[in-house]
């Protein structure tokens, strides 16, 4: 339920931007969905099986991502191989630089 | 499709799952992640099924292994990745503060516009794509829930789980070695990293190796990061993208 109301409220958002995409619909989502199992737990109307099913697909995720993987044009996207290493470490290693800014800033 | 397929593509996931994690805890000693090695075993299977059959989605266009298409599709993928929510806590939420906060942002912004430069220096021009893969720098399933948001491109979407991936193993490389350096000692300082970094098998990976003890900090922010990350690419970012191409 939270997914399809956060889907909802991600495409309502794009759709108030104009943009032909649901805008953060999964982000909304996973807000909604901590916000009322929070509530949910601290009235008990939490029941163990509905935590336990939410629990199941969360595990779920790493399977899902690699059949994701496993279905998109990577061989159309190969040539791009090393561009992908690039982009996946060059912006990493301006994060590591970043760290003891955010930690001296912190500390103030 | 027949339902057997999709039974077909739940066992021989599993079996990469597991033995993925087998690779990464016993052969490699936790120095790449489980999920690194499963994903990269997925896109290679990708690429295979991709040369063999000459279709564009990968391994399910391979007779039989059609049940990939649906254990890997759109929305069971978001419902999984919003179901990981559930583990986080308003109360845990509170507790990273200002840390938390500023260094998811940062996590976000600072990893999003170098990767698009980057795109963009190699061609890239639409702001579908230059989106996706900036989003694929947060983590490995920021990228490709933004491209199904915004209409990317399944190529693109690729090289956005790529480069998360490629991410998640630099992460879990480095962040021992530099652990030192960055002024990785505490607890404050790896929920700050756990934010930053963002990936979450990177981070607690990295930290595992760096001191044990700093796991559970670095991995309270970094859950969120995949979260937070959702939240903007297909937003906020898309926006400012739009309007720095005038698209």
């Amino acid at each position: 339920m939270c997914f399809l109301a956060g889907q909802f409220a991600g495409e309502s958002l794009g759709v108030l931007l104009g943009i032909e995409a649901n805008v953060g619909g999964v982000g909304f989502s996973m807000i909604l969905l901590m916000l009322s199992t929070d509530w949910l737990q601290k009235r008990g109307f939490l029941p163990v099986h509905t935590e336990q099913g939410i629990l199941f697909w969360s595990l779920m995720y790493i399977p899902i991502i690699v059949a994701m993987s496993a279905t998109q044009n990577v061989f159309a996207a190969f040539s791009q191989g090393f561009m992908a290493l690039l982009v996946g470490i060059i912006p990493t290693i301006f994060l590591f630089l970043c760290i003891p800014v955010l930690i001296k800033l912190l500390l103030k | 499709m027949s339902v057997n397929a999709l039974i077909v593509a739940f066992l021989l996931v599993a079996i990469i799952t597991w033995l993925s994690s087998f690779i990464s805890l016993k052969i490699l000693k936790g120095r790449v992640p489980g999920a690194a090695i499963a994903i990269i075993t997925g896109l290679v299977l990708a690429f295979f099924g991709g040369k063999w059959t000459g279709g564009n989605k990968g391994i399910s266009d391979v007779p039989g292994l059609a049940g990939f298409a649906l254990l890997g599709s759109g929305m069971l993928r978001d419902f999984a990745v919003v179901a990981t929510a559930m583990g986080s806590s308003l109360k845990e939420m509170k507790k990273t503060g200002w840390i938390g906060l500023i260094s998811l942002l940062m996590g976000v912004f600072v990893s999003f516009f170098p990767a698009v430069i980057i795109a963009y220096a190699f061609g890239y021009r639409d702001v579908v794509s230059l989106t996706t893969i900036g989003a694929g720098s947060c983590t490995f399933i920021v990228g490709p829930v933004t491209g199904a948001a915004i209409g990317a491109d399944s190529s693109v979407i690729a090289i956005s789980i790529a480069v998360g991936v490629f991410k998640s193993v630099f992460v879990t490389i480095f962040t021992a070695p530099l652990a030192k350096w960055i002024g990785l000692d505490n607890p404050q300082s790896a929920m700050a990293y756990g934010g930053l970094m963002g990936t979450t098998s990177g981070v607690t990976a990295g930290l595992a190796a760096t001191d044990p003890k700093l796991v559970p900090y670095g991995a309270m922010t970094s859950t969120f990061a995949t979260g937070v990350g959702c939240l903007l690419c297909p937003s906020i970012c898309f926006f400012i993208m739009k309007l720095i191409l005038g698209q």
